[in-house]
C-alpha cells in the first residue's frame, strides 16, 4: 500500500509545527489550508501588533512573522519527512498597509526545491484578495538528521 | 500628543518610554532603545513569547525581523530634523547565526537620505557586535 499523505493530514502536520513555535501562538496563527508544495496561514487582528494607534494598522514586523512562517513551514507540504530548515534570507514588499481590524493570509509556495535549498515565494493579502505584502525566500535543508527523531515523529504523527 | 511631540520630548529628555508606548508592536516584543551621545542602541531583551525553533531553542526570525524594522523606523524618525513619518517600502534580511534565547541588540546607519526615500541599514548581534547573527537593509519613504 502506498502512502497518501492527503492534505488534511498536511494542514495537521503544520498546526501540530505551529504549535511547538511561540512566537506562532502568541499572534495566533492558524492554517488556513494545506495543500502540496503550498499553504495558507491566518494572522487574526489584534491591537497589540499595531504599529500606529492612530491608524490601528498592524505593523510590518508582524507580516514578516507571519510570512516567515509561512515560507518555513510550506516544507512540511512538500517533503515526505520533516526537516527544520533555518531561513537563509527574507526580502519583504510592503505594497500597502493591511486595512485594521481584519485577519491577513499568508499564502506560501515553493519555488523550487534542491538537494541544499529551497527557493520560496509568499504573498500576504486580506479578505479583497488585494496583496499587501510579498516575500522571497530561501532556506537551508540541513538534513533531518539535524531534527531529533522524538521531534519529527511529533511533527509528522508517529514513525511510517 | 502627537508623533511629532513624543518624538521632541524624546530628543530632550532621552527617555524613550513614551515614543515606544505609541507603538504597541515595539511593547508586544519587548523592544527597549537607549542613547549613548549620538549613537542609539535598540534592546531586545529575552522573552519567552518570542520564542520559534524549540530545539535549540531561538528566537523566532520574523520577530528578529521585526525588531529591525522597528530599530530603523525610531532611528530613522530620530535622525530627522523635522518630523516625518517613515513608511517603510521593502526589507532585506540576511539571517547569519541563529538567535539564542538571549537578550539581541540592534543598531542602525542611514546608508542615503534622499528628498522622500531613507536606505538604513541594520545589525543585530547577541554575543559581540563582531559576530552578527543578521544584517538587514530597509527602504523607507518619508512623509512631508
Amino acid at each position: 500500500m502506498t502512502d497518501v499523505v492527503t492534505d488534511r493530514i498536511l494542514a495537521e502536520r503544520v498546526e501540530r509545527f505551529l504549535g511547538t513555535l511561540n512566537q506562532a501562538q502568541e499572534l495566533g496563527l492558524t492554517v488556513a489550508k494545506a495543500a502540496s508544495g503550498t499553504l495558507i496561514l491566518e494572522l487574526p487582528y489584534s491591537s497589540k501588533i499595531v504599529g500606529n494607534p492612530e491608524t490601528g494598522v498592524i505593523h510590518g514586523g508582524a507580516i514578516t512573522t507571519l510570512m516567515d512562517t509561512a515560507s518555513g513551514s510550506v516544507m512540511i507540504c512538500a517533503l515526505e519527512d520533516f526537516e527544520l530548515c533555518p531561513t537563509l534570507d527574507l526580502r519583504v514588499d510592503y505594497m500597502r498597509p493591511a486595512e485594521p481590524g481584519k485577519p491577513v493570509f499568508a499564502r506560501a509556495e515553493i519555488r523550487k526545491m534542491t538537494r541544499n535549498i529551497a527557493f520560496t515565494r509568499c504573498e500576504a493579502y486580506q479578505d479583497d484578495g488585494e496583496v499587501i505584502a510579498t516575500c522571497v525566500g530561501t532556506f537551508m535543508r540541513i538534513g533531518k538528521e539535524a531534527t531529533p527523531q522524538s521531534y519529527r515523529d511529533m511533527i509528522t504523527g508517529g514513525p511510517r | 500628543m502627537n508623533m511629532a511631540e513624543v518624538l521632541r520630548q524624546t530628543r530632550e529628555s532621552g527617555d524613550f518610554s513614551p515614543l515606544l508606548e505609541s507603538i504597541p508592536y515595539a511593547g508586544y516584543i519587548g523592544l527597549q532603545c537607549e542613547r549613548f551621545g549620538d549613537d542609539l542602541v535598540f534592546r531586545l531583551p529575552r522573552k519567552d513569547s518570542n520564542l520559534g525553533n524549540p530545539l535549540l531553542p531561538a528566537i523566532h526570525g520574523g520577530v528578529i525581523g521585526g525588531f529591525m524594522e522597528v530599530s530603523a523606523a525610531i532611528y530613522l524618525m530620530m535622525s530627522q530634523e523635522t518630523f516625518r513619518m517613515p513608511r517603510i517600502v521593502d526589507f532585506s534580511l540576511d539571517y547569519l547565526r541563529a538567535g539564542l534565547d538571549r537578550e539581541t541588540y540592534a543598531e542602525c546607519h542611514l546608508t542615503r537620505q534622499g528628498n522622500r526615500v531613507a536606505n538604513v541599514m541594520i545589525t543585530a548581534w547577541q554575543k559581540s557586535r563582531r559576530e552578527p547573527i543578521a544584517t538587514a537593509r530597509a527602504h523607507f519613504l518619508l512623509d512631508r
